[in-house]
């Protein structure tokens, strides 16, 4: 996918001012975040199994090359085809090749953020004869307007119901027009007819996975819908695609961290589908899909483990980080530009397209600390920002004038005597000009006076006020 | 555009290669692999929530209103004799036709289906004419009123998804606390490290909230799910 | 700073970190914090040595600029039985992050673990480490308390304002909608991304004055200049205070951007 992260400062412009996305974000307040509210006090031992889950996740990272090799030999074992690959690009052809060997004119998929970061269907689209159909119900809405998920639970949750009826109408049109869409569920019917073709004609069905089982050889996929299901049984063929960090050890590892994901995430007790696959279609089935492909993703995710950065990999994408981020909750998802929005992306992006395209993405934090506080794995993300943004301070990658402010604040803040005697002569005049106790413009500081006024000084440095009155003392 | 030949062998070992070489800093793989072994031969075991730990009663209720909180029915037959009954009725009762898609399940096919003669039972995976699936769960999940279904030809997996209305019968003594009393029985029932092909949890009729955050029961999957957990063992 | 041993006092001696933009902005402040230190029973030293406790560089990248900051600190200040911030920003930094910072300094390590262990904000401090659960103020204001991020989440500041708040007669304290969520200024956050920056004040902002209180009250000053910028810009008659301020009963200095 193409990253507009570089832009994120008018993307973040734009958003602001965009009304009916404003009105959509208002609903992430009483929905998913009031909702894990609940969860979490419904589960008393929520905050001792975050630990647990941390040290599960971190074992795993630890031992990766292990469990890897575990997986793949008992996926292999059960029938699966076991595919490893280094890039995105790598990726792409593996999965367009799968599509050409099942002679796929209809491709369904589940919700897939790995899929987007490699840019899947764009790919399969070009290449000719594939027609890719998004299942989940947020990704068909993100689909049918050619734009890409804001948030990587909830992908359509920049849109309006009145955008989606809009959307509906303006490409069903072998619907009566008079039909009535006033209400979420028409909506949802609407589409539910629509993509029940798709699922019965597909040839391949491709879904993600949230986690791989190295004790089985199975892959997870968590849902709420029934598209995952519907794509993955009904084609003949099921390709996973996933990243190598999504191992977990065994099925009890498995459980313990599906504890805090649909809580952390929708604030669900669980969610209501929860499907382990292992293989391909056995002898004596019925259905589902004879063949079982699984595409493991690296893509610079092993770049990460040794470094400052590892703990990124114990992320389980439930998005708690992003419901919960104020920034997040202003501009939306889009702005950021790439894949992984919120303060996951923030993290997570640098680390993938690189910080020279990303730089802005985790300069764009208060440090307020709630993702980590909600992050149901603990990952210390305002930490991790932070160390994006020395990395880019080591390459001196900050603009020309920040930078001179800043080696010029450090002068003083180095050299207490100087910086007293500075404040002590700036501050008094500084507070002359203050009129009403504050500043409604001042040319060093347009950001801030653009929006607010800036408090003025109270006249005289709390040095300078302490040792009169120190000396008053003693005199 | 023309896909680039992939060499699988090639790209395994370099990721492996990549892998060792970025936890090179650790202990050494001969002196991890004993750990993470044993490890996967025996699970530990972690910390169990104290909801899984009530009595069978407690257990029983509390599956019970997870599920109907989720909008899913529950049936309490008392024995095996009573489910034909109690599906025919709940059909009945929400304006379905008589007919139930299932597989080879023995305990299924067992039941007295003689005493709802109106009933009909079509044998096989759905069809999308199907309006209802019928299986029976390989176990209950009290801790948040979840199913577990194992896929195969005694309960093919698109009976789940398929048809508009699933009904899925459920032993009393194949309810359990917690989802790690699955996986034991799931390693006493297919062996250590096997796994049915899939194992499909379940908590509710399929749902979204994709449309302006509110939501709607019945997206892809099923629009209805009735459980009826039947007191007395099946056979 | 050298204790001043020609004082011969069992009273235990606290350094005052004034804070950079305590000091140079709103002195007021420190000298509530000082009146509070002592009738908490303790001496207050403000050693002259001190300057910023590093966060801008810090939150820049600039690691070096910052550890010769925390340097400097914890020289200025590992002489005092405590240190205490009228900021739960700068006192997290100070407890949080300096042990982080310099982890691979085996010296420097030890004495910021030394002084981080002996470092707290100030509410925190009066009551969790003075034992103190009221204040000798009186004051006929309805008011809301904005919890700032850091004391809140980086040293768990919640109850220690509220109860010493609730000491204050007369007060009636109207807590805001969303009073957890960031206010938007995030330091030089504030300046690099004013939009966002402002939307997060603006929400700040309406749920302050849907209080409809004479006062807003928190903890640190930045968020206490962002917020009071954005009303008095609304053209608010809502007064913005440190806490401090209020418990020490000192309302003498003009409201925050007011004259």
């Amino acid at each position: 996918m193409n990253s507009t992260a570089h832009n994120f400062k008018s993307n973040a412009r734009v958003a602001l001012g965009d009304q009916q996305l404003q009105s959509a974000l208002g609903n992430l307040k009483g929905g998913l975040v009031a909702n894990r509210t609940k969860a979490r006090a419904a589960l008393p031992e929520f905050e001792a199994l975050r630990d647990v889950a941390k040290d599960i996740k971190n074992h795993t990272i630890a031992n990766l090359d292990l469990y890897l090799e575990i997986y793949e030999q008992n996926a292999r074992a059960a029938g699966a085809v076991v595919h490893f690959a280094e890039t995105a690009a790598d990726a792409r052809d593996i999965i367009l090749k799968i599509c050409r060997d099942a002679n796929a004119k209809i491709v369904t998929k589940g919700k897939s953020m790995v899929s987007e970061e490699i840019g899947l269907n764009a790919h399969l689209e070009a290449a000719g004869g594939i027609e890719v159909v998004e299942t989940d119900l947020g990704e068909y809405l993100v689909q049918i307007r050619k734009e890409t998920p804001s948030h990587i639970i909830a992908p359509a949750i920049h849109l309006t119901q009145g955008q989606v009826e809009a959307d509906f109408r303006r490409l069903h049109t072998h619907l009566p027009k008079d039909r009535v869409l006033v209400e979420p569920a028409q909506l949802v019917n609407e589409a539910r007819g629509i993509l029940r073709q798709k699922f019965m004609t597909a040839d391949v069905g491709i879904t993600g996975a949230n986690f791989l089982i190295a004790e089985t050889g199975s892959s997870i996929i968590v849902t709420n819908e029934g598209n995952g299901d519907l794509t993955q049984s009904l084609a003949k063929t099921h390709v996973v695609i996933t990243s190598i960090e999504k191992l977990v050890p065994t099925l009890e590892d498995l459980s313990t961290i599906l504890r805090l994901l649909a809580r952390s995430a929708t604030g669900q007790e669980c969610s209501t589908y929860m499907t382990l696959s292992t293989g391909g279609r056995r002898v004596n089935d019925h259905d589902g899909p004879p063949n079982y492909h699984v595409v493991i993703l690296d893509n610079g995710r092993t770049d990460l483990i040794g470094t400052e950065f590892q703990d990124v990999l114990r992320c389980i994408r439930c998005g708690a980080c992003m419901n919960h981020c104020p920034v997040y909750g202003a501009i939306g998802g889009h702005a950021y530009g790439w894949v992984y929005p919120g303060p996951i992306g923030s993290v997570l992006t640098p680390a993938l397209i690189g910080v020279k395209e990303a730089g802005n993405l985790p300069n764009a934090s208060t440090f307020c600390g709630k993702c980590a506080d909600v992050c149901p794995m603990k990952i210390p993300l305002p930490d991790l920002m932070r160390h994006w943004r020395e990395a880019e301070f080591d390459l001196g990658d900050l603009p020309r004038g920040y930078r001179t402010g800043l080696a010029g604040w450090a002068f003083f803040a180095r050299r207490p005597r100087l910086y007293h005697l500075a404040a002590k002569v700036g501050i008094p005049l500084l507070s002359l000009f203050g009129r009403r106790g504050r500043f409604s413009s001042l040319p060093f500081a347009g950001g801030w006076t653009r929006y607010r006024d800036l408090p003025a000084p109270q006249g005289r440095t709390f040095q300078q006020l302490w040792a009169e009155r120190q000396a008053g003392v003693t005199r | 555009m023309s896909t680039r030949d992939h060499d699988n062998k090639a790209a395994r070992a370099q990721m492996f290669a990549k892998l060792q070489r970025a936890l090179k800093d650790g202990p050494a793989q001969s002196a991890r692999r004993t750990h993470v072994e044993g490890r996967v031969a025996d699970p530990p075991n972690h910390p169990l929530p104290e909801r899984v730990r009530r009595s069978r009663n407690e257990l029983r209720m509390q599956f019970k209103a997870f599920l109907e909180g989720q909008s899913a029915s529950v049936l309490e037959v008392a024995g095996a004799g009573d489910v034909p009954a109690a599906i025919a009725n709940w059909l009945r009762g929400h304006n379905l036709p008589l007919t139930v898609r299932m597989g080879d399940d023995a305990a299924l096919a067992e039941l007295p289906w003689s005493r709802e003669p109106a009933l009909l039972r079509e044998n096989g995976p759905a069809k999308e004419s199907d309006t209802t699936g019928l299986s029976h769960a390989f176990a209950g999940i009290a801790e948040t009123g979840t199913l577990a279904l194992t896929s195969g030809p005694d309960n093919p997996v698109t009976l789940n998804f398929v048809p508009e209305n699933h009904v899925i019968v459920l032993a009393d003594a194949d309810l359990v606390g917690p989802y790690e009393e699955v996986w034991t029985r799931l390693r006493q029932r297919f062996g250590k490290g096997q796994m049915p092909r899939t194992v499909n949890f379940i908590s509710g009729p399929s749902r979204t909230a994709d449309i302006g955050g509110k939501l709607v029961t019945g997206a892809h999957g099923p629009r209805r799910l009735c459980v009826v957990l039947v007191s007395e063992p099946m056979t | 700073m050298p204790l001043d041993t020609s004082k011969t006092t069992t009273k235990p001696q606290v350094g005052l970190f004034v804070t950079c933009l305590v000091d140079l902005m709103r002195p007021s402040i420190g000298f509530a914090a000082v009146k509070l230190i002592e009738a908490a029973g303790c001496d207050v030293v403000v050693p002259p040595s001190q300057t910023c406790c590093g966060q801008p560089a810090y939150n820049s990248g600039d690691k070096a600029t910052t550890s010769a900051i925390a340097r400097a600190t914890i020289a200025a200040f590992e002489g005092f039985d405590y240190v205490v911030a009228p900021s739960g920003s700068c006192a997290g930094m100070i407890k949080g992050h300096y042990p982080d910072l310099l982890k691979t300094d085996p010296e420097w390590s030890k004495r910021a673990v030394a002084l981080a262990s002996k470092t707290y904000e100030l509410v925190s401090f009066l009551v969790d480490v003075r034992a103190i659960s009221s204040v000798d103020a009186e004051l006929k204001v309805r008011a809301t308390y904005h919890d700032s991020c850091s004391g809140l989440r980086e040293l768990k500041i919640k109850s220690q304002p509220r109860t010493l708040l609730a000491s204050v007669k007369g007060l009636d304290l109207v807590e805001m909608e969303e009073n957890e969520v960031c206010c938007g200024f995030g330091g030089t956050f504030s300046i690099k991304y004013p939009d966002i920056s402002n939307a997060m004040v603006q929400k700040k902002a309406d749920f302050a004055s849907a209080t409809k209180p004479d006062l807003l009250l928190a903890g640190d000053l930045g968020c206490l200049m962002n917020m009071a910028g954005k009303l008095k810009r609304q053209g608010s008659r809502i007064e913005v205070r440190h806490i401090a301020e209020v418990l020490a009963g000192d309302l003498s200095a003009p409201a925050i951007g007011e004259a």
